[in-house]
């Protein structure tokens, strides 16, 4: 294999089959879009429900009685009191507190399951082998496909193939059969919808998204309509609206780091940059990741200036696009602290010319998220 | 040949030379995907050929359109101004993007026609 070759998931025959419009991603050839387009793809997985191929996602086991203590070392969550069977957003920091990752970690009965990005899963495994490799048990699974299935009517479809898997809600896991299949199933997603992240063998793969693409809900979806999607739920995506030099507080994900890891918490601190990031929490960050609307129709993004009204430089932004559900220009962009203020109005300087836009809460659909 | 097409995927229609057409290509619009935005010239402006006279945006990325042929800006069309999904069903006829007045039309005559046109998508 050369080292330019693309590795392919799973599911690559099913996506050219499909007609898919296949393009790199993270060393990946990935279905970018189906013969319908992104806006439509994305309409469907807000109206109905979509069919994602996310198996490019590192699936890690990490076992062993120190695991959530040796995780806590490298993440400031609370993993020690994760409950079995509960899955909790994180990140792995850096000793500046900036993110090398960002991550999805499950409580199971025997270990616990952790997904991350495409392009981070070699540096992930090396990280968490260096520095907690000796605490417990670091086991990548390359045998693993990770399906997404998200959309308003995505808990009815999978109910119809496994009903048991309406016991779950949001952020919560458990082993499922589908269609005969021994799948492991997270309530949680991408999209901001309600859904499904299923991982699934991957000799079985296939023949789990043929049966859930006949549903009569379903159409697949591919990468473009997941950014859109996943930019309209205000949610960020790794290597664009958070890395190694933003840190959660300027990132606005302090929500994601417990009370418990904070100062004055029983386990506070003990991770990468723990003082830079409790220095933040203490007296606010210089920069603040933020939502903007646009208020005229050109879509601003990834790399456009933002300015004030005297054309003085207040940030970057970091992704956007047109949004299809508001139908405006949508963008995450990092402003001064002094600017990243509800309903504030800034420019984004767009082929030399300015756009305005307004600092604008997140999400920018409402997440529909099912609690029970 | 009326139409003749440039390897950055645009078309001209110079039926009218005074009011040639310009648009993008069926190839250029399925590689863009879902056309949400489309930045005309202004009308009376003057060009050489090669330079940005405008830009497509999908969904997923911005495209330029670059001058086909040297020229002045005559027409653009509001209506897609007004829809740019017209860019994506109909990118020969009322997904046009502006007309030009030709200013030379050796310029036109060295643009690649229907045959050679189809050669490059099918090599591209």
């Amino acid at each position: 294999m050369s080292a330019t070759e693309l590795l392919k998931t799973p599911l690559y025959a099913l996506h050219l089959e499909l007609g898919a419009k296949m393009v790199p991603f993270a060393g990946y050839d990935m279905p970018v879009n189906y013969p319908g387009g992104i806006i439509a793809e994305h309409r469907q997985c807000r109206e109905s429900a979509a069919l994602f191929d996310v198996s490019h996602m590192g699936q890690l086991r990490i076992t062993g009685d120190d695991a959530a203590r040796a995780l806590e070392s490298l993440a400031p969550v609370d993993v020690v009191d994760l409950a079995p069977g509960k899955q909790r957003y994180a990140f792995f920091t850096n000793s500046n507190g900036g993110i090398l990752d960002d991550l999805m970690i499950t409580r199971r009965e025997k270990d616990f399951l952790v997904v991350v990005n495409a392009a981070c899963k070699d540096a992930d495994t090396r990280h968490l082998m260096t520095h907690i490799g000796h605490r417990c048990t670091i086991i990548p699974m390359p045998d693993r496909a990770l399906l997404a299935l998200q959309g308003p009517k995505a808990a009815a479809v999978l109910t119809r193939v496994n009903a048991g898997v309406g016991q779950l809600t949001f952020m919560t896991g458990g082993h499922f059969d589908l269609a005969d299949i021994e799948c492991f199933v997270t309530r949680s997603g991408y999209t901001g919808e309600d859904g499904f992240e299923i991982s699934v063998p991957s000799e079985s793969a296939e023949e789990l998204a043929r049966v859930l693409l006949a549903q009569p809900e379903v159409k697949p979806a591919g990468l473009g309509a997941r950014d859109t999607l996943r930019l309209e739920a205000g949610l960020c995506l790794y290597g664009h609206d958070i890395n190694t030099t933003t840190t959660p507080v300027e990132a606005g994900l302090t929500w994601a780091i417990q009370k418990v890891r904070r100062p004055g918490g029983a386990r506070a601190g003990g991770y990468p940059g723990a003082s830079a990031i409790e220095s933040q929490l203490a007296s606010g960050a210089v920069v603040k990741r933020v939502g903007l609307l646009g208020l005229e129709r050109v879509p601003v993004r990834e790399g456009a200036k933002i300015v004030d009204s005297h054309g003085h430089a207040l940030g970057h932004v970091t992704s956007g696009t047109l949004s299809p559900t508001v139908n405006q220009p949508i963008a995450m962009a990092y402003l001064a602290a002094n600017h990243a203020l509800p309903s504030h109005e800034v420019y984004a300087e767009v082929r030399g010319k300015r756009q305005p836009m307004r600092v604008a809460p997140m999400p920018f659909a409402p997440h529909r998220y099912f609690r029970g | 040949m009326t139409t003749m097409y440039t390897p950055d995927h645009e078309w001209i229609n110079i039926e009218d030379h005074e009011a040639a057409t310009v648009g993008i290509t069926m190839h250029a619009q399925d590689a863009l995907g879902d056309v949400v935005f489309v930045d005309l010239p202004e009308v009376g402006r003057t060009f050489k050929k090669g330079e940005v006279a405008g830009v497509v945006e999908s969904v997923k990325a911005a495209a330029d359109i670059y001058m086909p042929v040297s020229g002045e800006i005559v027409e653009v069309n509001e209506g897609l101004r007004a829809d740019p999904s017209l860019a994506n069903s109909d990118p020969l006829g009322n997904g046009w993007f502006f007309k030009v007045h030709v200013s030379d039309m050796a310029e036109f005559e060295q643009l690649m026609d229907g045959p050679a046109y189809d050669v490059l998508v099918k090599n591209s």
